[in-house]
């Protein structure tokens, strides 16, 4: 086997066995970019010497007998998450040269692990989007078809995964941003429950929706980055103080006396593609012969879910994005000679055409006159949204429904329809709402050969439930087996 | 339509974007088939339900009042578009 198609746990073994080393890896890896990234267009920035130094000093720590399960390890971060001294735009013009002065926490823990950042992936400007088109620089290709979107906004990270161009890779999930493109991508991915992971350094979009969390080949290597990157932090007010438990230690039960809920709502959906209706239908069988119980619940307000996020998410945005205002970092518009002027050119400017829309959204859904009707409904409807998922979860343990309604569509084939862009979102968008852990792993193949994501939704902290059941899907199943050829 | 070329270049004010005629025509557009979807929400009775505007409960993080780490004037000034003598300059406010 090549060593940028091993798996982070298999990596691990082979380092603690001493049979290969972090700097041949992490050289392996950068070359594996060097040779497809052409094609995909995963990486915005390689930080090759960055990374070779870090794999010699895992390298070190390795022969002096430390070694956690991430050293050595090349993982890719999406870039909205900070690295000092490492670019992060946020794949927008407006932050084309911003160099952090700081690191995300999430960032400080895998170094503290020992893990090797490779570099930084590509994602719709400011994590809007659901293909990765909105990048302000490229366009990024789906390894299995490079006609067709990654799906978004962490298309770059399920692509560098999926591709092998690095072992892991952190994303982060607003509405579904890390799950849907792992689904595309044939990968696993997983959105943990609001709280779980710190938010220090990661951009803001939503700062109510918004969470980091890994994509990976498997659900073990899932488990292992999760058992990193959680845990309280006092820089994050929104960080939970809980215990973070060993996630892989969850494999060991089974699934028997696991009751799984299929909600009612999703099967009645319009504009499913066949294959992935098939494909999850299959997937609750394999689940059950597992041992688990199925029963059909009800999520009653699964029709408001679109609406209700696409009020809040850009509210929330138009709020976050004041702060690109060309005075203290990122882009400035210098022709311009009085400061209002300044502003609105550099806005102007610096923002691509979705983010303009989705910060005119919200300004204009909190703007007066407006409050009551659209962000305040919202946020009531978001509270029915919640109650329904606390309703189910009283007689179930997990959820299980599709990711998107269809495979990873051709580039270019929805861009100029936002409203259909956003409906595809349908079954991402609830976890975020509600806060609630949820994850993708591969269940089947389209007729056209392209990955379908099976989606698995737990109650609040529960990610051991969900990554078990994954975890005995997956052993059961070989989609994750099969990969793309480039 | 749900929203008017005059509502959208008004917002667009308020949030500061520039906005040539075809992106307000396009914007008017794309928002108003938005906002009537967002409509939908009308059909639900929200009477006497409270917003959520957090996903999990939360109370205020409080921490000791003593200084912690912190950039210097350096690291602060960076990424700064346009800087002089420890300062960030921006154009004329008062003419």
């Amino acid at each position: 086997m090549k060593l940028h198609e091993l798996t982070i746990q298999k990596a691990h073994e082979l380092l603690k066995q001493k049979e290969i080393s972090s700097q041949e890896l992490t050289q392996a890896v950068l070359n594996r970019i060097e040779a497809v990234d052409a094609k995909v267009g995963a990486y915005i920035s390689v930080a090759g010497e960055m990374a070779v130094d870090q794999s010699k000093l895992a390298d070190k720590a390795i022969s002096a007998g430390n070694i956690s399960s991430l050293t050595g390890i090349p993982i890719a971060i999406k870039d909205v998450i900070c690295t000092k001294g490492l670019r992060t735009t946020c794949a927008s013009k407006m932050l084309e040269n911003f160099i952090p002065p700081y690191d995300a926490t999430v960032i400080k823990k895998l170094q503290k692990a020992g893990a090797v950042i490779i570099g930084k992936v590509n994602m719709d400007e400011f994590a809007m989007g659901s293909s990765t088109e909105n990048s302000g620089f490229q366009l990024t290709h789906n390894p299995w078809d490079l006609d067709r979107i990654p799906g978004g906004s962490s298309g770059g990270s399920a692509a560098a995964v999926a591709a092998d161009m690095c072992l892991g890779a952190l994303g982060s999930d607003t509405g579904g941003s890390i799950r849907q493109p792992a689904s595309h991508c044939g990968v696993v991915g997983l959105k943990p429950t609001y709280g779980r992971v710190s938010r220090f350094g990661l951009v803001a979009f939503a700062s109510s929706l918004d969470q980091i969390g890994p994509l990976t080949k498997n659900v073990n290597d899932c488990a292992l980055l999760m058992n990193t990157i959680s845990g309280y932090d006092s820089k994050d007010s929104t960080s939970m103080p809980r215990e973070v438990p060993d996630y892989t230690l969850s494999f060991k039960e089974n699934l028997t006396g696991v009751t799984i809920g299929i909600p009612r709502e999703f099967n009645t959906s319009k504009g499913f593609d066949p294959s992935v209706l098939s494909s999850v239908k299959n997937a609750v069988k394999v689940i059950e012969s597992l041992g688990a119980k199925c029963i059909e619940i009800s999520l009653p307000h699964t029709q408001y879910v679109v609406a209700v996020y696409y009020v809040i998410a850009p509210s929330e945005a138009s709020s976050n994005l004041a702060r690109y205002d060309g005075v203290r970092y990122g882009f400035r518009d210098k022709t311009k000679k009085s400061l209002i002027e300044m502003y609105r050119g550099t806005r102007s400017a610096g923002f691509g055409s979705e983010v303009q829309r989705r910060i005119i959204l919200g300004t204009y859904a909190l703007s007066a006159g407006y409050y009551d009707a659209y962000y305040k409904k919202a946020s009531q409807v978001r509270t029915l949204i919640i109650e329904d998922f606390k309703k189910a979860f009283e007689k179930c343990d997990i959820l299980l429904s599709p990711v998107a309604p269809t495979p990873a569509f051709k580039i270019g084939e929805m861009s100029e329809d936002p409203l259909t862009m956003y409906l595809s979102d349908i079954f991402t968008l609830s976890a975020n709402l509600a806060g609630i852990p949820s994850l993708s792993v591969p269940c089947g193949f389209s007729a056209e050969g392209l990955p379908i994501g099976l989606q698995i939704m737990g109650n609040y902290f529960q990610e051991e439930t969900i990554l078990r059941t994954a975890y005995h899907y997956e052993n059961a199943t070989d989609f994750h087996k099969i990969k793309p050829t480039l | 339509m749900k929203i008017t070329k005059e509502e959208v270049m008004h917002v667009a004010n308020l949030a500061h974007l520039d906005m040539d005629e075809s992106s307000i025509d396009t914007f008017t557009f794309q928002l108003g088939k938005i906002l009537e979807y967002v409509d939908t929400l009308n059909r639900v009775d929200t009477e006497g339900v409270l917003p959520t505007y957090h996903a999990i409960a939360l109370t205020n993080a409080f921490r000791e009042d003593i200084q912690k780490d912190h950039f210097d004037k350096e690291q602060v000034l960076g990424n700064a578009p346009e800087k002089e003598d420890g300062s960030f300059i921006v154009p004329k406010v008062i003419q």
